[in-house]
């Protein structure tokens, strides 16, 4: 166990220390950090979304705690979620509803839908049904990154949502103060690209599964916080560095939406891959540049979408080719090996997309394997194998 | 269709079929354009009104289920890297493509000029010609529908696809077909769907007497067909739901039930609303299970799917661009769970049904994610049990007919407990 150096944060922290924190924020499915938030800011309310992506600095400046719901994992017993699914539909919203029926959402006062896929619109209808005194949107992103009636469109929702918000708050943010969550968000993302990028560089230093806790917790935690203990974990990364191992560099390719169990993702790691990019909890860094701090705060978010070049199995791709060249152009940008499809059983945008995906990977010379995991996994023996596998041929691959 | 007694509709309704393909079969001699787009959302009267042919990829699908073609083409798609857990409409149309895209009448089906992506309540749509235009490498135009998140359509959504109407959709339907938009002749293919849809919604709502002449799910699926696909907006279309109209008028005037595949239903005995796609694999046996125990499917929300007429929409000439986004909203699957919910319990109302059913397929998740939910609210507000089963569109593997049997008759068999008052 780790000991913690420093509680504030301001000051230095052991890199276990901030690990610790950010796995006891994952561990903790009743949201006590939620909970305590909202106890030091009692006119504060806190507001949900489900992945992928939500704007959340709409919930920010409206006076929310932007409360990421990424499902119970494998520390979840599904008691009551099972009665609301059927066995052929992936294993994330039975335990968002498992989490809800048990009180552990009570806290939240707004939940954002997005329109990643049919399971979470129709959960969004889910919860109206259950919750009618909780504020529901299904948000619904435009499709085409067209400058015109896209961008009117996704400003018209932001409104619609920085107005709904308002009401439940009781707080109408100002201009300035839209921007200042705008600004912040800025810094957020661009913590999340340093540290993809420490990742990327000296994988064996910032294993992806510390990487992955730090975000999780980011998802719980005003991002003030998130950014200051990111800032703490690089110093202490950078304070300690590790020695690299003979590994294979993998992209892992369609966990965005259900996430994999902790254990499969240190599964893939001790197998002898380096995981130097993916796409867990992609909404967190979906917008890939910084959106601009000036004029309408409202149609600069939503011109940032549309500008956005965030490539997405949950946005329509209007590049005839681009489905076929996303592969190659994330493996060249992370200096990766090879590509992991891991993908939530039942999930219509990571499987349907596969094999578009991965044809053009295999077209580019590019080695694939694939797997379906569900969020409680928890035999992680034959991932193991198949990553140690893969890696070791790409190693010979590589040698020849 | 072989049922017993052919009528004159169902005549009509095969010849126009047969007809259409024979047109697309031969469309790349005759130089007629080709649209694909989907049943939900489709713009049959805007395609037509540039000249070409609509092709239903959803209909082709569900047409090889019922051939027994499914299985192979579904397998052929898994072969090629298709995942056993996706949509089965999806994979059997891959699979018949790679496997010649011989079509329902048996002819080879053109490639497309342009798919028209209409994104209306079902986010495979997305990638299914995603996938298409891997395979045919041809233009495609995204036509985003707003969800009815809210149980209404706004202002602001209806303004958006109307931009993309005339910003996106018309212009590529101009670049494929190489023809001007012309308003005139979208209007007059409005107005001849909304003549045919007057005609439908009095089928539709046959099902109100007693005893129904009409099945409206097994039955229905025939009757809507033209509707769903490419005869909206056609004279083909009016003749076939006229005589459908005097047909189902006539029976219920002799007061004779619904003809099924074994022929016309005598003694109804149970009336139920269905929510929930068919099995197209095994669509007759399906049918002859609810048959053989008199049990006639008053309404249904698959057939509506394509439109939900019987609420009152109809195509309006006057407003050609804003009738078709109205329209598109209104699909059964772009409606929120409260308000699909709140259509079955005024089907059961209004229907007078004793029972409902959902046939939970394993295929889609616009359907199915929330269907245990509809049941649960459903019986909670109307204090009618529900019975829920379970199989697939188009993949004979997941067609358990003993099952289901058994599930349907201990479903009528707490019907008729209930109705001696032997059960709250
Ligand atoms: S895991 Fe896939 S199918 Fe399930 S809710 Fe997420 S995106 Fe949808
Ligand atoms: S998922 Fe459902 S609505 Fe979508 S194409 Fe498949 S069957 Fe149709």
């Amino acid at each position: 166990m780790a000991t913690r150096v420093d509680g504030g944060m301001g000051a230095p922290m052991a890199r276990g220390a901030v690990v610790e924190w950010a796995r006891d924020i994952y561990d903790d499915l009743d949201f006590t950090v939620v909970r305590q938030w909202l106890e030091e800011h009692p006119k504060s309310k806190a507001g949900g979304y489900l992945p992928v992506y939500a704007p959340r600095e709409v919930l920010h400046a409206t006076g929310f705690l932007p409360v990421g719901i990424h499902g119970g994992g494998d520390r979840l017993e599904i008691i009551r979620g099972d009665a609301f699914y059927q066995s052929y539909i992936c294993h994330l919203p039975r335990s968002v509803i498992e989490l809800a029926q048990s009180g552990r959402l009570d806290m939240l006062s707004a939940v954002l839908f997005p329109s990643t896929c049919d399971v979470i619109r129709n959960l969004s209808g889910i919860w109206k049904l259950l919750y009618p005194d909780v504020y529901v949107r299904y948000v619904d992103v435009p499709q085409i990154p067209d400058p015109g009636a896209a961008a009117e469109f996704w400003a018209g929702e932001l409104r619609r949502l920085l107005d709904d918000l308002g009401d439940v708050t009781g707080h109408r943010p100002t201009d300035e103060e839209l921007r200042r969550s705008i600004a912040l968000y800025n810094e957020t993302r661009k913590m999340i690209r340093t540290l993809y990028a420490a990742r990327r560089e000296r994988p064996w230093d910032v294993p992806t599964e510390e990487l992955y806790l730090l975000l999780r917790a980011g998802e719980s935690v005003a991002p003030e916080e998130f950014i200051a203990r990111a800032r703490q974990y690089l110093a202490a990364v950078a304070a300690d560095p590790k020695r690299q191992r003979d590994n294979s560099r993998v992209v892992i390719v369609g966990a965005f939406c259900e996430q994999p169990p902790l254990g499969l993702i240190k599964s893939i790691e001790r197998a002898g891959c380096y995981i130097v990019d993916d796409d867990f909890l992609l909404g967190n860094r979906f917008l890939t540049h910084d959106v601009p701090t000036d004029g309408d705060p409202v149609r600069a978010l939503a011109d940032a979408f549309i500008r956005n070049d965030m490539k997405s199995s949950v946005l329509y791709e209007i590049d005839p080719g681009g489905k076929r060249s996303l592969m190659a152009n994330r493996v060249a940008a992370a200096n990766a090996d090879g590509i992991i499809f891991a993908t939530p059983s039942f999930c219509d945008p990571a499987l349907l997309d596969q094999p578009m995906l991965r044809n053009g990977a295999e077209k580019a010379g590019i080695p694939c394997i694939a797997f379906k995991y569900a969020e409680n996994t928890g035999q992680f023996q034959q991932f193991r194998e198949q990553a140690g596998t893969f890696a070791d041929s790409i190693k010979l691959w590589g040698a020849a | 269709m072989s049922v017993a007694l052919k009528d004159r509709s169902m005549v009509l309704q095969k010849e126009m079929i047969a007809n259409h393909f024979e047109r697309l079969a031969r469309a790349p001699e005759t130089g007629e354009p080709v649209v694909y787009t989907f049943v939900p959302g489709n713009l049959t009267e805007l395609i037509r009104s540039f000249g070409a042919l609509p092709v239903l990829p959803e209909i082709n699908a569900l047409q090889s289920g019922m051939r027994k073609l499914s299985g192979e083409y579904i397998a052929e798609a898994e072969r090629a890297g298709h995942s056993e857990d996706v949509c089965t409409y999806v994979k059997c149309d891959i699979g018949m493509m790679r496997s010649g895209n011989i079509g329902p009448g048996g002819k080879k089906l053109p490639k497309p000029d342009l798919l028209l992506l209409s994104y209306t309540g079902c986010y495979t749509f997305m990638k299914w010609f995603e996938l298409l235009r891997e395979e045919y490498d041809c233009p495609t135009v995204m036509f985003h529908v707003p969800y009815q998140g809210d149980g209404k359509l706004e202002p602001e959504h209806r303004e958006y696809m109307l931009r993309q109407l005339r910003e996106q959709v018309i212009p590529a339907l101009e670049k494929a077909t190489g023809r001007k938009y012309d308003e005139e002749k979208l209007r007059h293919h409005l107005a001849l769907s909304a003549i045919a849809e007057e005609d439908l919604v009095a089928v539709l709502q046959a099902g109100k007497k007693r005893p129904s002449p009409i099945d409206g799910y097994f039955g229905t699926v025939y009757y809507v067909g033209p509707i769903f696909s490419a005869f909206r907006g056609t004279q083909e279309g009016v003749d076939y739901y006229r005589a459908l109209r005097e047909e189902v008028e006539e029976r219920a005037m002799l007061g004779l039930g619904p003809i099924t595949p074994e022929g016309p239903l005598e003694g109804e005995k149970y009336r139920l609303v269905v929510e929930g796609p068919p099995n197209w694999t095994h669509f007759r046996d399906f049918w002859k299970m609810f048959a053989d125990e008199k049990a006639v499917v008053v309404a249904s929300t698959y057939t509506k799917v394509g439109g939900t007429y019987d609420f009152g929409f109809r195509h309006d000439p006057n407003d050609p661009l804003g009738t078709l986004a109205d329209y598109c909203s209104g699909c059964y699957t772009n409606l929120n769970l409260p308000s699909r919910i709140d259509m079955i319990c005024q089907y059961i109302k209004e229907y007078e049904a004793d029972g409902f059913l959902i046939n939970s397929v394993k295929s889609c998740n616009s359907f199915s994610a929330g269907q245990l939910m509809i049941l649960r609210e459903v019986e909670k507000r109307t204090g009618i049990p529900g019975a829920f089963i379970e199989s697939d569109l188009v993949d004979p593997r997941y067609f358990s007919a003993a099952n289901i049997k058994n599930r349907l008759e201990s479903y009528f068999q707490m019907i008729d407990a209930r109705r001696a008052g032997k059960t709250p």
